[in-house]
């Protein structure tokens, strides 16, 4: 799994960016070539940084590639007349040079369609790498749901409905607690969406002497969808804590903003 | 792979070729660049010049050293950065007004127009600042990472994964 833990490092988000040395973009390519999964992951950064920056540009002077194109001198289409001569020649001639010509102008024409075939070519396969790429982001959430399923059906999973403290008496959550993987499965459907610099951190705790163990902020709280988070605990958990915290988090819970609160 | 034989003809000066190119990169090549000299005209001129920079400095670009996205991305940067340090732009500009990219996003008048915007402008929404900061500085500034760790006082592991999350949550929004 050392490319998953490369890819994690975020050095292929500075690749794209252009940030990283001579040295270090020429280590990047060497493990693109070597490794499918590190190209697929700098292409999906590259579709991404493509569309956030052609967000930001205004509407575009539709001249512009014309003008470019006249400024590098790139050819017209110019037409040939060919003008026919007196008749001087007989039937033979004419029918000869005639013939040539179809056949010089078919000639042609399929040079053009074979231009143009290798280029839809191109285009077809840009496009199936993009589908490839979304069917591969639907098996990822197929998978998750998978795994999630899994986890409710399993006896030996612990569940621990958290419940609403003081203020957020209304807010809820449950943890979904694997102790043979030392996991819990956290869903937090029932909290409402954190205020700007802020963010939901999950702690572990003790009951007596009462110590808590802070579990990590869930940061893509936000964008998450489902609003399952998956959390590693190898702790020996006696009750699970959800509290607010100023973004990055705390060393110890803020109690004043305790959301959601329940015992093993 | 087909990529890399679009740009390989390119090389070879292939004007069909820099047509697809053209095609796939100036939207956000012009984006970048507006977002450095923040007029329309002079963003749209400044791309034009981008593009015939790259034909003509073609044989340059090898992919051992960068993505062809990231080079252009570098020429329009560059081109960028020298304009608004000319004379010219100078005198017509007093000061450039510190606004972060977002800042367009949201002013953009073309917005709803664009498909994926809507998808864009939710993300920007939803982006904590410190998101947008190291954006700005990496991808349309093009600091190195130690000059954006500068910047921004933090270690450089830190904008490593920092920027790696923010730009994970950028594609959860658009290539979906």
């Amino acid at each position: 799994m050392e490319i998953k833990a490369y890819i994690e490092t975020g050095i292929l988000e500075l690749y794209v960016a252009g940030a990283l040395s001579e040295q270090e973009s020429r280590e990047v390519y060497d493990m693109m070539q070597q490794h499918p999964e590190i190209l697929q992951e700098v292409l999906e950064i590259e579709a991404a940084i493509i569309k956030l920056t052609a967000a930001t540009s205004r509407n575009k002077n539709e001249n512009s590639l014309q003008i470019i194109k006249d400024q590098l001198g790139f050819n017209t289409n110019d037409t040939k007349v060919i003008s026919i001569a007196k008749p001087k020649y007989n039937w033979l001639t004419y029918s000869g040079w005639a013939a040539s010509v179809v056949l010089a102008a078919g000639l042609l024409w399929t040079v053009g369609q074979n231009d143009q075939l290798k280029s839809d070519i191109q285009i077809s396969e840009t496009q199936q790498s993009l589908l490839e790429t979304q069917i591969d982001n639907s098996k990822n959430n197929l998978e998750q749901a998978n795994t999630l399923i899994s986890v409710l059906r399993d006896d030996s999973i612990t569940k621990v409905p958290l419940a609403g403290q003081g203020n957020f008496a209304s807010t809820y959550a449950k943890v979904y607690w694997d102790k043979n993987t030392e996991r819990i499965f956290l869903d937090a459907q029932g909290l409402p969406a954190p205020p700007e610099g802020k963010v939901y951190q999950v702690w572990s705790l003790k009951l007596s002497p009462l110590t808590p163990t802070s579990l990590g902020t869930i940061d893509n709280f936000t964008s998450d969808s489902n609003k399952i988070f998956e959390i590693k605990n190898a702790n020996e958990s006696e009750a699970f804590g959800i509290t607010l915290e100023p973004a990055g988090g705390s060393k110890t819970p803020t109690m004043e903003e305790l959301y959601t609160l329940g015992v093993v | 792979m087909q990529l890399e034989i679009l740009i390989e003809k390119f090389q070879q000066k292939d004007e069909k070729a820099f047509e697809t190119l053209y095609n796939m990169y100036s939207s956000s090549m012009q984006g970048v660049i507006y977002n450095i000299v923040r007029d329309t005209d002079i963003a749209e001129e400044v791309m034009q010049d981008v593009f015939i920079k790259a034909w003509h400095n073609a044989s340059t670009y090898s992919a051992k050293k960068g993505r062809f996205f990231t080079w252009i991305l570098n020429i329009a940067r560059n081109s960028a950065i020298d304009k608004t340090r000319s004379k010219n732009f100078k005198n017509s500009k007093q000061n450039l007004n510190s606004d972060f990219f977002v800042d367009i996003l949201e002013t953009s008048e073309s917005l709803d127009t664009k498909t994926d915007a809507i998808g864009i402008a939710k993300f920007v929404d939803k982006l904590a600042k410190k998101c947008i900061e190291v954006i700005e500085l990496l991808y349309f500034k093009g600091y190195t990472q130690l000059e954006a760790s500068e910047a921004l006082d933090m270690p450089i592991g830190t904008i490593k994964t920092r920027n790696r999350n923010c730009i994970q949550e950028l594609r959860n929004m658009v290539l979906e």
